[in-house]
């Protein structure tokens, strides 16, 4: 079941520009912009029921629907729109709070990664709290100051949640790589950086931060000559950590 | 005598008078604490909601016809807060309006649908500095009114009263909803313009069930 996102602004301009952004990042999801309010010929700021149901619409055609919103009364018009659909439609879709632009790209990596529409709504909720470098359903939480193997449930055969008491603090395997690209960890490398990993199943770090999440690793403002720590823990570390390192150092085909 | 689909007619007809009059009085309350655009807004609106009405065919039997109209017409139109706003309030409105004719107990639940309309859609409570603060009073007035043996015409003039009043109100008021809320103190010492184009429309329905007034004011 795949998750479209519908992008709700008061501007038609807001509402595609966000789409052309998360499509960077998220090249197979289905963005529906519904900005602006047609008035006569042309088009004002403003948000239009009729687009944002013809959206939702289209959405709810292939699958399921996750709804951004930037200002309140786009939320109020969201709703109202909501309120006309089925209600077998209607519990297909969610409409969550959050930052209108970072809410659409971490909704739209987390629906490229597979997410069903409760966790593209939770990846969209959590970017608009503070970093603490673990994306949603990620098996990592909060960073800690310095790497240990406790929290890793990294089979990648196995739930998240593994408990932890049975894994060995010494499991750790850790590289560092330095960037080659002068951009750095900008948001077309992060998120290639964040879908490889997240392929992987397997717990990364990146200079701490979880590294299947795209915001957290934008976040570390890495930039070309920068060196960065890469560390997992667990079945299948060694080789995820040197798959990370040569994605570093091939420069994300733009060194 | 009760109120009928005529007298629903010459409510939105003179509501859309009022709100071209005071479009740009509108606006300029909007411009001091949201984005501007109220009284286009609404003006826009209602303009489409009278070409509308003029197009229908066959005409409206009910009350509730027509504000079912105003409202799924208010919905698409009317670009901001008030399109979602007034439209479920119309909306709500004319569900309990089904009828040929509104008796004083009819324009109460009117108005108290009305009013169940716009704070379901924006969760606002009374203090906040939004329509809310012209609607609830208006309610009140209403269901008072019709207690003391008001005629339909007299609940009206009582509600649009009361929203006059709690428009007013509202301009000591910090905002806490809507763009308005923002601006936090700095709404304080402005109207807010929903609430005083509430009572334009309120004193619409007031005028055209007394036959009174110009629809200018």
């Amino acid at each position: 079941m795949t998750v479209a996102l519908v992008l709700v602004s008061h501007s038609a301009l807001v509402a595609r520009g966000t789409a052309e952004l998360a499509a960077q990042m998220a090249p197979d999801v289905r963005l529906l912009p519904a900005g602006g309010l047609p008035v006569g010929d042309g088009e004002e700021i403003g948000t239009s029921l009729d687009r944002v149901l013809d959206a939702v619409t289209e959405g709810l055609a292939d699958g399921d629907v996750v709804v951004l919103t930037d200002l309140g009364s786009a939320v109020l018009t969201a709703e109202t729109a909501l309120e006309m659909l089925d209600d077998d439609d209607a519990r297909r879709v969610r409409t969550p709070s959050a930052p209108f632009v970072e809410g659409a790209v971490a909704a739209a990596v987390a629906a490229q990664q597979g997410g069903d529409v409760d966790a593209v709504a939770n990846a969209a909720e959590a970017a608009g709290r503070p970093a603490d470098g673990g994306a949603p359903g990620s098996p990592l939480g909060a960073p800690a100051p310095a790497p240990t193997g406790d929290d890793a449930g990294g089979h990648a055969a196995e739930a998240p949640g593994h408990p932890a008491g049975g894994d060995t603090p010494g499991d750790v395997v850790r590289a560092t790589a330095v960037l080659r690209n002068p951009l750095g960890l900008h948001a077309r490398p992060a998120a290639l950086l964040a879908r490889h990993v997240a392929a992987t199943g397997v717990p990364v770090r990146v200079q701490g931060v979880d590294g299947a999440s795209v915001l957290g690793l934008m976040a570390l403002g890495a930039v070309g000559g920068d060196e960065l720590t890469i560390e997992a823990s667990g079945p299948g570390a060694a080789e995820v950590v040197a798959g990370v390192v040569e994605l570093v150092e091939g420069g994300f085909g733009e060194a | 005598m009760g109120l009928d689909v005529g007298w629903a007619q010459e409510w939105v007809r003179r509501t859309a008078r009022v709100v071209a009059e005071h479009r740009a009085e509108l606006s300029e309350l909007d411009r001091a604490i949201g984005d501007g655009d109220h009284g286009e807004n609404l003006n826009r609106g209602f303009t489409a909601v009278v070409a509308k009405l003029d197009a229908l065919d066959p005409p409206p039997a009910q009350v509730g016809d027509v504000l079912k109209l105003v409202a799924t017409t208010l919905m698409s139109t009317v670009g901001g807060a008030a399109g979602p706003l007034y439209g479920t309030a119309y909306l709500r409105a004319a569900k309990v309006t089904g009828l040929d004719e509104l008796d004083a107990a009819a324009v109460v639940a009117m108005v108290e649908a009305g009013l169940e309309g716009i704070v379901a859609r924006g969760k606002a409570v009374p203090g906040e500095k939004t329509m809310v603060d012209a609607w609830t009073p208006a309610a009140n007035a209403a269901q008072a009114a019709a207690a003391d043996g008001a005629d339909p015409a007299g609940v009206l003039d009582a509600a649009a009263r009361a929203a006059e009043e709690g428009a007013v109100a509202t301009d000591p008021l910090v905002a806490t909803k809507g763009r308005a809320s923002y601006l936090g103190e700095r709404s304080a010492g402005h109207r807010d313009p929903g609430a005083a184009s509430s009572a334009l429309v309120l004193r619409a329905a007031a005028e055209a069930a007394s036959g009174t007034g110009t629809g200018a004011s």
